[in-house]
């Protein structure tokens, strides 16, 4: 009896295995400043020490997106639609691809670059991944305030303001998907590369992959269709891909915001929303598994 | 009944040895076909304790074995042993840094770790900056920091260079930075490894002191891991030894640190036969057959010194008697005459009760050393003189000072 009353006393136990599900969100609370002073560290350091500092982030999307053009849509004559200049859309796609990319890119190596800090003193170690999301949006905004730019310019030029007002309380919850989407998959990858290290050569390569798939370059609609007539054989497989993708639904729904054009389907969009919530709770999942022992396998 | 906040039970850790690379993959399936099955997992058995200088069999060690203890409120409780002991291993548990392979520990405060002074520190923003950030990791929220920031850039000693990046910094300064946030920390347990070894000897003094104050003055619980005996020693109330990833002693810090300078230094009798020395000892013995004695015991010790030359002159003969926190008690010097033994005695009532050991050199003054036996001949006071006999448990110091020094 006495035992059980002296039990309930205990703050907090460590023990070897936590439950399978184990999220201290109250914990992750508490650390929330932390959380603020990684992302202050992570802007205040972003440009010291570079020549062009943030125009490095117009540079990237800018000149990506004029490729884009030359080839899929001056050689490969992929049709992105009557009212938009196909060099803004690509540039819509490669913005909120970029995002997507970062976060990614960013996490997945989480617990790796942050040996040095994770093997001396504890905190939640998801702060890290968050971190690089939250982080992420700055350079998220700046590109995103490119685009408007361009926008405005092509708005101006060829007089076609063609925003979708209604859909645009859509474009925040199309930002935190694809975040939640990078954060998930990051948390896996970085689980898994802890111990077998050759998923960090994936990663980049995937990413490229990935884009392909994701609807950046074209709309979903026209590659459907055209896979369907080039390859007929093969189609039954590739197009799930593309239609089931969640980034290809996020993307799509970003620049039918912009466009009002191409594919609206409230369908793609719970695909999506289901996709991310499983990533990102399965990734919460291995990433809280990986951390309590990682130190001992890194 | 004492307020205990820390109990550990049956904490062990084991560590795979070797190369993690091939076979992980394989042992992880193993591993994972054991546990859908509801076995017990194959490789928790053949671990071996961890000694450092034997070659196991196993390739899966035991760093920590069935650890148990409990701290109370307001206890300062060293943790020491030889490098590889399982110290750190344990402090890592303590602080999450990693989990352990059995067992629990229970806690009824937070605990913040110091494990290294700076983590997390970035160069590219300034001391402030670092202070904010730094106290976050460690634990600390903003409003915290900010209501001591002003005292932690006081102890520092770097106000001047608070808003210059850190990369400026030099390393010590840094170092005063990271130790002036961590100092201020405010949990209610704190594990600290050995940290204090930095700085210069002005702020070790600082730094000691304010550890003090810590664990004395504010009634803070900490678990102190150092090599540093005599700071063991000075923060400490209770200690534990620990062996090859197992508890050897627990007790009073003056027990178990003489248990481990036991175990640490058998040093006896010192012997040589061969050297390439142009001037060696050969042999330093104590000459009783006992290594304990009496305060009214005189100490007698026999050297043999051996020398290939004939010239001796302005060569010397040092002998240092050191405490068991190696601090130098006393030293007694004499030339070196033409014979090869030589003998050294305290006279009895010269040192204060505790374990000594000797440290001989032979040397010619700025010319150059030609022997130096570390240490040697360890033995034991048992008492105090009559005079002071009554202060049995009390540290009296290094020497014996008459009386009538109080009139």
């Amino acid at each position: 009896m006495k035992n059980e009353n002296s039990n309930s006393e205990w703050l907090y136990t460590i023990s070897p295995k936590g439950k399978f599900v184990d999220f201290n969100f109250k914990e992750i609370w508490r650390y929330r400043d932390l959380l603020f002073l990684f992302v202050k560290r992570d802007v205040i350091t972003l440009y010291k020490q570079t020549v062009l500092g943030p125009l490095w982030y117009l540079i990237q999307p800018l000149i990506t997106s004029v490729i884009f053009t030359i080839i899929f849509n001056g050689i490969a004559n992929i049709d992105v639609g009557s009212n938009v200049h196909p060099f803004l859309f690509n540039l819509a796609g490669v913005t909120i691809w970029n995002y997507f990319a970062e976060c990614l890119k960013g996490t997945s190596d989480s617990f790796k670059k942050n040996q040095n800090i994770f093997s001396k003193v504890y905190f939640p170690r998801v702060i890290m991944p968050i971190t690089v999301v939250i982080s992420g949006l700055l350079k998220f905004v700046i590109q995103f305030l490119i685009f408007i730019c361009f926008y405005l310019f092509f708005a101006f030029r060829d007089k076609a303001g063609t925003i979708d007002f209604s859909a645009l309380v859509l474009f925040p919850f199309l930002v935190l998907l694809m975040g939640l989407l990078g954060l998930g998959l990051g948390m896996i990858i970085s689980s898994m590369t802890t111990k077998y290290r050759d998923l960090t050569f994936l990663v980049s390569f995937g990413i490229q992959l990935l884009m392909y798939i994701s609807a950046v370059m074209y709309p979903i609609q026209d590659a459907v269709e055209k896979i369907e007539n080039n390859f007929p054989k093969s189609a039954s497989y590739i197009n799930p891909l593309i239609e089931n993708n969640p980034l290809a639904h996020i993307v799509e729904t970003f620049r039918f915001i912009f466009f009002s054009q191409g594919e609206f389907s409230t369908q793609g969009i719970l695909i999506t929303l289901v996709v991310t919530m499983g990533i990102t709770l399965f990734g919460l999942v291995i990433f809280n598994k990986t951390e309590r022992s990682f130190i001992d396998t890194v | 009944m004492a307020d205990i906040i820390l109990k550990v039970e049956n904490i062990s850790k084991q560590y795979r040895l070797g190369l993690v690379g091939t076979g992980t993959i394989s042992h992880d399936l193993n591993r994972w076909w054991y546990r859908i099955r509801g076995k017990e997992d194959p490789y928790l058995k053949v671990g071996e304790s961890n000694d450092r200088s034997t070659k196991g069999n196993s390739e899966y060690v035991w760093a920590l074995q069935d650890i148990n203890f409990e701290v109370e409120r307001g206890e300062v409780l060293g943790i020491i042993g030889k490098n590889g002991a399982g110290k750190s291993t344990l402090l890592k548990i303590l602080s999450k840094v990693t989990s352990p392979t059995t067992g629990e520990i229970k806690t009824k405060g937070r605990i913040a770790s110091l494990l290294e002074v700076g983590t997390g520190f970035h160069g590219e923003m300034t001391g402030r900056e670092n202070i904010f950030l730094n106290g976050a990791i460690l634990g600390m929220t903003k409003k915290e920091i900010a209501s001591k920031i002003d005292e932690i850039i006081e102890f520092s000693g770097c106000q001047r260079y608070i808003d210059t990046p850190v990369k400026r910094y030099s390393s010590g300064m840094t170092v005063r930075l990271a130790f002036a946030v961590a100092a201020f920390l405010e949990p209610e347990i704190l594990v600290i490894d050995e940290v204090l070894a930095v700085g210069d000897a002005e702020f070790q003094t600082k730094a000691i002191g304010k550890m003090q104050d810590i664990s004395k003055g504010e009634g803070r619980t900490v678990l102190f891991v150092s090599h540093n005996m005599a700071s063991v020693k000075k923060l400490c109330t209770r200690g534990i030894l620990l062996e090859h990833g197992k508890i050897k002693f627990s007790g009073e810090i003056d027990e178990v640190l003489s248990i481990y300078q036991k175990a640490q230094t058998s040093t006896k009798d010192y012997y040589v036969k061969e050297s390439s020395k142009e001037l060696f000892l050969e042999m330093v013995k104590i000459k009783n057959e006992t290594t304990a004695f009496y305060s009214k015991e005189d100490i007698p010790f026999e050297l043999k010194i051996q020398s290939k030359t004939s010239d001796i002159r302005n060569r010397f003969l040092l002998i240092r008697v050191l405490n068991k926190l190696d601090q130098v008690v006393l030293t007694c010097e004499a030339p070196l005459k033409e014979k090869n033994i030589y003998e050294f005695k305290i006279p009895s009532g010269t040192l204060v009760k505790g374990n000594y050991k000797l440290n001989c050199i032979i040397y010619q003054p700025a010319v150059s050393q030609y022997d130096n036996v570390q240490e040697c001949c360890e033995f034991q006071v048992l008492d105090n003189i009559k005079e002071y006999a009554h202060l049995e448990k009390f540290d009296i110091g290094n020497m014996y000072v008459p009386k009538n020094w109080i009139q």
